[in-house]
């Protein structure tokens, strides 16, 4: 066991310390919540950037909770793909609590969104370091219990109403998890994931047992997820809670509980077969797809991010399915780009809400000569999604496309070509109606919004105009790459993860 | 095999009671259905004949010990359950008082 081991525990450990803390302090000393909120994401983002220091330097590394080796005890496990998802999903959080030291004000507490704010990251950082079965259910469920409460967060009727649809398919997607847990535990009697996946080597004839847990995985995963048969509860619940528990939701909760969760298990666990990776194929498409043609359509500005996220979360699964190292590295990134500028709009849509008090298109209009910054980093984040070259999803999307030229699917290419011209076309309307526009008079007096607001969704308009960065040759080796190997290197997983274990 | 059997039926009332109901309350004990199905299976894959508690002792053997662990875990999930149940029941209260209701085919706002 290496010292270096022990920061891995300390990404549940600190923002549930925080979740505790804050509800002590915050009620009474006012400027707390602002000021520990954010120390706290801001301590997890530097943590998460070391992680990946880590990764490249002592390769995959395994934390033994209390002392206990593996099969016994409770596993966290630190590999390219933990890493990777632990930086995505704090870069995200950390913007997104300067984003709500403003925002958060016309609500009434501050300290109560704080603390569930924190144990959902919490839930979410713990999806992704575990290395255990029963913990990845324990930590799903934080995650989703703390995102329910946020969702009815404003307690009007709209977000009561999204608010219960999504905590009950939810509720059945988790104990449709549990359920495949279940069953595997009795075929394995072993629940950390590695020996799972050791066990299930050796039992050959496993086979009809992980055929009826993948479909288990799939439609509890696919849930969390929001794959199209799956999808209905977040056009719903995305748009109705505060905006940047909207982001949160959007850009890193259904992927670090969904894609996440499906890619860990599927590859590393069971295997990747030819037939899971054609379902992969067909629920990405048909996401891709029915998510970009319902959200044409949409007047409300959240409505409209909300279905899109469902058609990009399509492109992440269409590539992962691919099954292909390039098909890989375009979907990891993908989701990457994807949290980054999902978020990025979902702010901007807050902060038009701030400013103005509407989320309907119709009404706004030139908002661009009163909102400058605003306007500028919505403009950015709308060509980012809809793939115009220099920003990041333009990247991403392209590699996604070749891969599936290159694997010989010319069908899938053709309907992400197609999702990704529609997209631009829903976004060029976003972009006229609310920015561009003539100005109405109702207008006149709108402000810009405050600075913390302003800073946040700059800093992710300078990530989106960065973002393909990260595919450059030096860059790529150190995180993009590692990721890909976890995902490349299969069922070999459990000797990697055995062999750190000793 | 018939306590299986039973289990499964218990399952497939709570997916019925879900699917099927349109009262808010009842909606919530069909999850909470679905939640003792699943507990109970999960109980059910430690189940022995005869089987003892694994407690060590220096005078006796320890023979046909039934799986300790699927009872550690259905008491975690128990209490995940709870805390998802008393959310569940906290906003069909906050449901009633905006919409007068629990009829959820007049609890929709949202479309589209």
């Amino acid at each position: 066991m290496m010292p270096a081991d022990n920061i891995i525990p300390l990404f549940v450990a600190i923002p549930l310390a925080g979740a505790f803390i804050l509800p002590l302090i915050g009620r009474k000393i006012k400027a707390v919540n602002d000021i520990l909120g954010t120390l706290f994401t801001f301590s997890l983002f530097v943590m998460s950037i070391f992680a990946v220091k880590i990764v490249n330097e002592y390769g995959t590394l395994v934390y033994s909770v209390g002392g206990w080796k593996p099969p016994v005890g409770i596993a966290m496990v630190l590999d390219g793909l933990s890493a990777f998802m632990l930086v995505t999903v704090n870069v995200i959080a950390f913007l997104i609590a300067i984003f709500s030291i403003n925002y958060m004000e016309k609500y009434t507490s501050k300290t109560k969104f704080y603390t569930l704010f924190l144990l959902m990251v919490a839930g979410m950082n713990g999806v992704v370091v575990t290395g255990d079965m029963f913990n990845l259910f324990v930590f799903l469920e934080i995650a989703s219990v703390a995102s329910y409460a946020l969702v009815a967060f404003g307690t009007e009727k709209h977000e009561l109403e999204a608010a219960f649809k999504y905590a009950m398919m939810s509720t059945v997607g988790s104990l449709f998890v549990l359920l495949g847990i279940v069953f595997m535990y009795s075929f394995t009697s072993t629940l950390n994931m590695a020996d799972m996946g050791a066990q299930l080597i050796i039992a050959k004839g496993g086979i009809n047992i992980t055929l009826i847990v993948s479909v288990f995985f799939l439609m509890g995963f696919g849930l969390k997820a929001a794959l199209v048969p799956f999808h209905a509860w977040l056009p719903d619940a995305h748009p109705s809670a505060p905006a940047p528990i909207s982001a949160m939701l959007s850009g890193v909760l259904i992927k670090s509980l969904g894609v996440y969760a499906l890619c860990r298990i599927f590859f590393n666990i069971f295997g990747m077969t030819p037939e899971v990776s054609e379902i992969l194929l067909v629920l990405g498409t048909l996401s891709m797809v029915i998510g970009v043609f319902l959200a044409v359509g949409q007047w409300d500005f959240k409505r409209l991010l909300a279905y899109h996220s469902i058609s990009q979360i399509g492109y992440v699964i269409l590539g992962i399915g691919l099954g292909t190292p390039l098909g890989i590295i375009g979907g990891l990134f993908h989701l990457f780009n994807h949290s980054v500028f999902k978020s990025l709009l979902f702010l901007n849509s807050g902060a038009v809400e701030y400013a103005t008090g509407t989320r309907d298109l119709k009404k706004m209009g030139g908002l661009s000569e009163k909102m400058p910054v605003t306007s500028t980093t919505s403009l950015i984040a709308s060509m980012s999604i809809a793939g115009i070259p220099p920003f990041n999803g333009f990247w991403s999307k392209l590699i996604i496309i070749i891969a599936c030229v290159q694997a010989g699917r010319y069908g899938y290419a053709f309907w992400a070509v197609l999702a990704s011209v529609l997209t631009l076309a829903s976004f060029m309307k976003v972009m006229k109606y609310a920015f561009f526009d003539k100005m109405k008079e109702t207008w006149e007096k709108v402000k810009e919004v405050p600075l913390y607001m302003k800073l946040s969704m700059s800093l992710l308009a300078l990530l989106c105009i960065l973002g393909g960065v990260l595919l450059v040759g030096g860059v790529s080796e150190l995180f993009l790459d590692k990721a890909q190997e976890v995902l490349l290197e299969g069922v070999n997983y459990a000797s990697i993860v055995f062999k750190v274990v000793g | 095999m018939v306590v299986y059997l039973m289990c499964l039926t218990l399952f497939a009332l709570g997916i019925y009671c879900v699917v099927r109901k349109r009262n808010v309350i009842k909606l919530i004990i069909g999850v909470i259905i679905l939640e003792y199905a699943v507990n109970l299976f999960f109980i059910l894959t430690a189940y022995k004949i005869d089987g003892r508690a694994p407690i060590f002792s220096e005078t006796e053997e320890v023979i046909n010990m039934v799986d300790p662990l699927p009872h550690a875990l259905v008491l975690t999930a128990i209490v995940i359950g709870l805390a998802t149940t008393a959310l569940l029941v906290g906003i069909a209260m906050r449901i009633y008082k905006e919409y007068g209701t629990f009829d959820i085919t007049k609890i929709r706002e949202l479309k589209g």
